[in-house]
């Protein structure tokens, strides 16, 4: 049978794609418009981009994002690949069917339950302990939240596909079952810890809802801030900030995925390399 | 015997377990005791639900009022319904956009479904909010789209779409579509091609094929995909928000209002656990099909 879609299939797939991709395009280009009408073209302007620089709130906003996010991804992968281990390599333990539901439910639930339930457990904690005070601190706890749920699905996915003949062949040589998981294994799992650190950074830097339930008065992240002003209406810097994220992630995970591919495609060349 | 991980066990089960269980599965019971409470105008502004009275006796208050609120006030009871039915009909409409289109790059050549997957893919890493803000670019009165159509004079006057629930229903389904087609990707690209070359040797047609074979070994992928969804989509703030009008109001909305704008938190507590209840069905389903992915 041949292995082609047919052509109707094919002009759905392309109406899909375009529907998707239409309005990032026509946002990139009202972000050069002269003009800060929407419906008018007043010739092409780098204006915009040149006032983002000026903007204090805008930059304060995006630093304390890129600060969360920093640290969000990092907790989020060592939580995300324990977990994934956990559930990948020991088929029993108490707490299981607890942990798959914890690391599965996150990902459909709306972020504003998330967002009120873990604002008030702070708030709570605070009376009770005395810690954490609302601010960077909360953000980054339940942003860790959500973004180990998808380490663990995709680390998961990666950990079950991996030979574990080479790595008992190890501790058949004498390595300790630790000294054998991170020689042999962690390579193996390594692009997908990578990958979804990426997909976590992008995650966090993008949360409005839950960032807005936990932050408290005195803290504003970068969507908090592109939300409260694209609620007052069309901001043309607003345009020109956009599309510097969208260009800047695109960027990011075309070269991420180009990366792994040659990676892999290394790693296929040397294995069939004779006498190794 | 095989030897096995057994020392480090716990040290690897525990941190994220604990994580876990502290900061998603503990917040719910908080709410829940919280929805139980009164607001009151102090810091944090609502009233103790379980206190010690100075003679150290334990003081259980609870007050049912929130509840009785969102029963009597119609307000919620239409938010809830209002944000089933637009999830429903989005969920359906992302599905009959996203089969085909997650069909073709099963059967496109493997060369190419790479390309095509990264081209699905990216929207889902770029930012969510600016999407929609994206969105509101074409659509607005004097949008991309109305101004298109005016020059071309397919339209006399500009289309209504911002503000209304036309709006909010292609927010949906622009956000959520690559949450559509990449699970029902996952299941059609693992589809054995000589059932439908055996269903074709037999003499059946290919849209018989289609129905007998294809359609039903692709129901988990087309589950998963609708639960991935459906279920933030009932929830669903920043579209509604941003698209919507004064009529599109949804759940997520009516609770952040609650928060935000009156300061509620007992009734916007109660409003999440209730919402918590309204979604366990669907939850449940999309986690026992998730685990019997994953265990298969």
């Amino acid at each position: 049978m041949e292995r082609r879609p047919s052509i109707a299939l094919l002009s759905v797939l392309f109406f899909g794609i375009a529907l998707l991709y239409v309005p990032i395009l026509v946002l990139i280009g009202y972000s050069f418009n002269a003009s800060p009408l929407v419906n008018v073209w007043g010739g092409f302007s780098t204006a915009w981009y040149a006032q983002l620089l000026h903007n204090r709130q805008l930059l304060e906003a995006a630093l304390l994002s890129l600060e969360v996010a920093l640290a969000a991804s990092t907790g989020a992968i060592v939580l995300g690949t324990l977990a994934a281990i956990a559930l990948v390599r020991f088929a029993r333990f108490p707490g299981r069917l607890l942990l798959t539901g914890m690391v599965n439910a996150p990902l459909v639930m709306p972020e504003v339950i998330t967002g009120i339930t873990q604002l008030l457990l702070f708030v709570s904690m605070v009376q009770l302990i005395g810690w954490p005070h609302r601010g960077l601190t909360t953000i980054v706890l339940s942003h860790i939240t959500f973004c180990t749920a998808y380490v663990t699905i995709t680390v998961q996915s990666r950990l079950q596909g991996a030979d574990r003949s080479l790595e008992e062949a190890a501790q058949d040589l004498g390595a300790t079952p630790t000294r054998a998981f991170v020689e042999i294994t962690l390579p193996i799992i390594a692009p997908a810890i990578i990958s979804s650190w990426l997909l976590c950074f992008t995650l966090s830097l993008d949360d409005l809802v839950i960032s807005s339930f936990v932050a408290g008065p005195g803290a504003s992240t970068l969507p908090m801030v592109i939300y409260s002003k694209v609620k007052l209406g069309v901001s043309p810097d607003i345009n020109a900030l956009a599309s510097l994220i969208v260009c800047a992630v695109g960027v990011c995970i075309i070269g991420a995925r180009w990366l792994t591919t040659l990676g892999e495609r290394r790693r296929a060349l040397e294995a069939q390399r004779p006498g190794h | 015997m095989r030897r096995t991980w057994r020392p480090g066990r716990w040290l690897i089960i525990l941190p994220p377990l604990l994580f876990l269980v502290v900061f998603f599965l503990i917040p719910f019971a908080f709410a829940f005791k919280i929805s139980f409470a009164e607001a009151a105008p102090h810091v944090p502004p609502f009233t103790d639900v379980i206190s010690f009275t100075p003679d150290h006796r334990l003081r259980i208050a609870i007050s049912l009022g929130n509840y009785r609120y969102l029963l009597t006030d119609e307000v919620y009871g239409l938010a809830y319904l209002y944000s089933l039915r637009t999830a429903f009909f989005s969920t359906l409409i992302c599905l009959v956009l996203g089969y085909p289109m997650a069909y073709a790059i099963a059967r496109s050549p493997k060369s190419t479904q790479g390309l095509l997957l990264l081209i699905i893919m990216l929207p889902f890493w770029t930012s969510f909010l600016l999407r929609v803000y994206a969105l509101e670019g074409i659509i607005r009165d004097n949008g991309f789209l109305n101004t298109a159509l005016l020059h071309l004079g397919l339209i006399s006057h500009p289309l209504r779409i911002m503000r209304t629930s036309v709006a909010v229903y292609l927010g949906i389904i622009y956000s959520y579509l690559p949450f559509m087609v990449l699970p029902l990707f996952a299941t059609l690209e693992k589809l054995d091609p000589t059932l439908l070359e055996a269903a074709a040797d037999l003499g059946s047609t290919p849209w018989r094929a289609f129905l007998d074979i294809t359609l039903p070994l692709s129901i988990p992928g087309v589950i998963a995909g609708s639960m991935l969804v459906f279920i933030p989509a009932v929830g669903e703030f920043v579209i509604p928000s941003l698209l919507g009008g004064p009529n599109t109001l949804m759940i997520g909305r009516v609770l952040w209002d609650e928060f935000f704008g009156n300061h509620d938190w007992p009734v916007a507590a109660a409003v999440a656990i209730a919402f918590l209840l309204l979604l366990a069905g669907p939850i449940a389903i999309y986690q026992y099909y998730n685990v019997r992915q994953l265990e298969a």
